[in-house]
């Protein structure tokens, strides 16, 4: 739906804008799992308040702003199994790849990295083949 | 001031998340719908954040961060095992639930025990990967 790609146009500018913040104001690549996972893995303890001020705000503005003009879901799949799978998959392979959709897609892309764009095609294609299979194919995900 | 800036980053990427509907998994696994009911969404998303990161980019030359310090130096290009193996894996636990790590914290305040459960899950894999990239790399792990 157009007005989707409208929303998604101005989200997308408000994630960039935020990536350059990142990047002008503290010398940071703005990627969320090397953000949490220097938390989880004690790599990031020279930098943990940081860290920590980047994600508390990041969970809490969407918190607020949901509360506030309501309707926010995820719709995320009720089949907990699936659930599980898919966390452990993600925090794998994020950390294996040393980024995600926002440091190796969004930040690495807009400066041409080719790691970020090898990183950014192996993990649609990777996506794009499991809901192939899992929804088309098994039935698994709606 | 680090802090600060570290938050209004945080603030904008969860704001943009939400707007952009990145939060909502069914826009997601719409967009990797290639073969089904595809939903574009997600490239306006991506296009939209691209246009001022690269003009971000192209400002750090001859500057230095506001904080200090400097700006982190581009890393080599080498396509490694860890790169691709780990960015298919990614994929996968993306294709099957909707969520990536941004989204998945931007939607914690309202996103229920599914959300809880996938940020513990992830958190696990986390911690497990240094394991497994030693396997895969011995080198550079």
């Amino acid at each position: 739906m157009p007005i989707d790609w409208i929303y998604g146009l101005l989200g997308g500018l408000l994630i960039g804008a935020a990536g350059a913040v990142f990047l002008l104001a503290n010398g940071r690549i703005m990627g969320a799992s090397g953000i949490i996972g220097g938390l989880v893995d004690g790599t990031g303890r020279h930098n943990k308040t940081e860290r920590l001020s980047f994600l508390a705000a990041l969970i809490f503005v969407p918190f607020v702003l949901a509360f506030v003009f309501g309707g926010a879901q995820t719709y995320l799949t009720g089949n907990i199994g699936l659930v599980i799978i898919g966390g452990l998959l993600v925090g794998l392979g994020t950390r294996l790849a040393n980024g995600c959709t926002s440091g190796h897609g969004v930040c690495g892309i807009s400066r041409l990295s080719v790691r970020g764009i090898v990183a950014t095609l192996f993990y649609i294609g990777a996506g794009a083949v499991t809901v192939l299979l899992f929804k088309h194919t098994l039935g698994i995900i709606a | 001031m680090r802090n600060l800036f570290a938050a209004l980053a945080g603030g904008l990427l969860g704001t943009g998340l939400l707007i952009s509907e990145m939060t909502d998994t069914r826009k997601v696994q719409g967009w990797l719908d290639i073969f089904g009911d595809w939903d574009p969404t997600l490239a306006f998303v991506m296009g939209g954040a691209i246009v001022p990161m690269a003009i971000a980019w192209q400002l750090t030359r001859a500057r230095a961060p506001i904080v200090g310090g400097a700006f982190p130096v581009p890393t080599d290009a080498e396509i490694t095992p860890k790169l691709t193996i780990g960015s298919i894996f990614f994929g996968m636990g993306w294709g099957l639930t909707g969520l990536c790590p941004g989204p998945a914290m931007a939607s914690l305040g309202f996103g229920g025990t599914g959300g809880l459960i996938f940020l513990a899950a992830m958190l696990a894999g986390m911690i497990a990967a240094p394991k497994l990239a030693i396997r895969l790399d011995p080198a550079t792990a």
